[in-house]
């Protein structure tokens, strides 16, 4: 009985534990981990501010080329003076800039057009977003077109080729290389200063 | 026949690959991804929901971010109040971001300020903080959002 048990252990000395599959085990391990891990990758809406001024009167503006967005406290928003609400901002800002002198109440030509959002002390961050979003959106969707049809709305031509849309244009870019959809259609959004009155 | 074929087979082949190296690749990934991930260092002390948007841009550049957090504090004597979180520290006088944000920028000359403003937040307390903004020459913010679920 005990010859017995001597045996299978000696016979079992020469068999060590595979340590082969380990790597297999940590490599599965480690897929999971790359899978599950999402890395935080900041996204937003990227604005510019406008620096601050030595005097006090910043340039003109005609008044044709200027879209006024102001929006209360309450959400509700009023455009270039008419009553309005957020879904219709994204029509009207496309009409406005892509006018080009056509109806004499909106812009003369894209790089003339200046949309300026304007809000209210007690408006909710949630709906300034909400406005500044739709007006973003306006021109992704204009610079979207450019970029599929290589042509300015005007019927211009600025890219030599197309693509699938403005963002694949943007990775096609160098770090050096100039966005000539943007350099030939800028966008004029000001983050109107606060009044200081009220 | 071909049973003993096999065996014959079995028994010419070496014991196995060398899996001494496997090891050092699967610690070298791990080291990659233990460098490459960047955690989160700061403690926020106000809560901040995102608001959504659909015009994102995404930020590659990580070291080019400052962020400034802006809402309700979670605990604390100041609970529920509206308050500016740079770093660790919550701001007292809206004044001290012009210098905070004034000195990195001398850091770091491209820097984007990232906004992590809680959506219920005023309007008031936002620009307020981008005059400081404005007065420190930050003029690249980022108003950082989550994508919105389409419609």
């Amino acid at each position: 009985m005990a010859g017995l048990l001597d045996k299978r252990r000696s016979k079992r000395e020469d068999a060590e534990t595979p340590t082969s599959s380990m790597a297999d085990i940590a490599f599965l391990l480690l897929i999971f981990f790359l899978v599950t891990t999402t890395i935080n990758v900041d996204t937003g809406i990227g604005m510019t501010l406008p620096p601050q001024l030595e005097q006090e009167e910043p340039p003109p503006v005609q008044e044709r080329n200027l879209l006024r967005v102001l929006v209360n406290a309450r959400g509700e928003v009023l455009l270039d003076d008419n009553m309005s609400s957020v879904n219709q901002i994204r029509e009207e800002v496309r009409t406005h800039v892509l006018n080009y002198g056509e109806n004499p109440d909106y812009s003369d030509s894209p790089s003339d057009a200046v949309i300026s959002l304007k809000t209210d002390a007690q408006t909710p961050y949630r709906i300034y977003i909400d406005v500044l979003d739709e007006i973003q959106m306006a021109y992704r969707e204009i610079y979207n077109n450019i970029a599929r049809s290589g042509n300015l709305p005007s019927g211009e031509s600025v890219l030599d080729e197309t693509y699938e849309n403005y963002e694949a244009y943007r990775e096609s870019l160098g770090p050096e290389d100039d966005d000539l959809v943007r350099e030939s259609l800028p966008r004029n959004i000001s983050i109107a200063e606060p009044d200081s009155g009220n | 026949m071909a049973s003993e074929r096999f065996q014959k087979r079995s028994s010419d082949t070496s014991p196995g690959i060398t899996t001494a190296s496997l090891p050092d690749i699967i610690f070298m990934l791990l080291i990659f991804f233990m460098v490459t991930t960047v955690l989160r260092e700061t403690e926020i002390q106000v809560r901040t929901e995102l608001p959504d948007a659909e015009a994102l841009t995404k930020i590659d550049q990580k070291r080019l971010i400052s962020n400034v957090y802006i809402g309700p504090v979670i605990r604390g004597p100041r609970e529920g109040e509206t308050a500016v979180q740079i770093d660790d520290a919550l701001i007292e006088e809206y004044s001290a971001i012009r210098t905070i944000m004034y000195n990195q920028l001398q850091e770091e000359p491209r820097l984007i300020v990232s906004l992590r403003i809680d959506r219920e937040s005023e309007m008031q307390v936002v620009n307020e903080v981008q005059q400081e903004l404005r007065e420190a020459g930050t003029l690249r913010i980022n108003y950082s959002s989550n994508p919105a679920v389409n419609q």
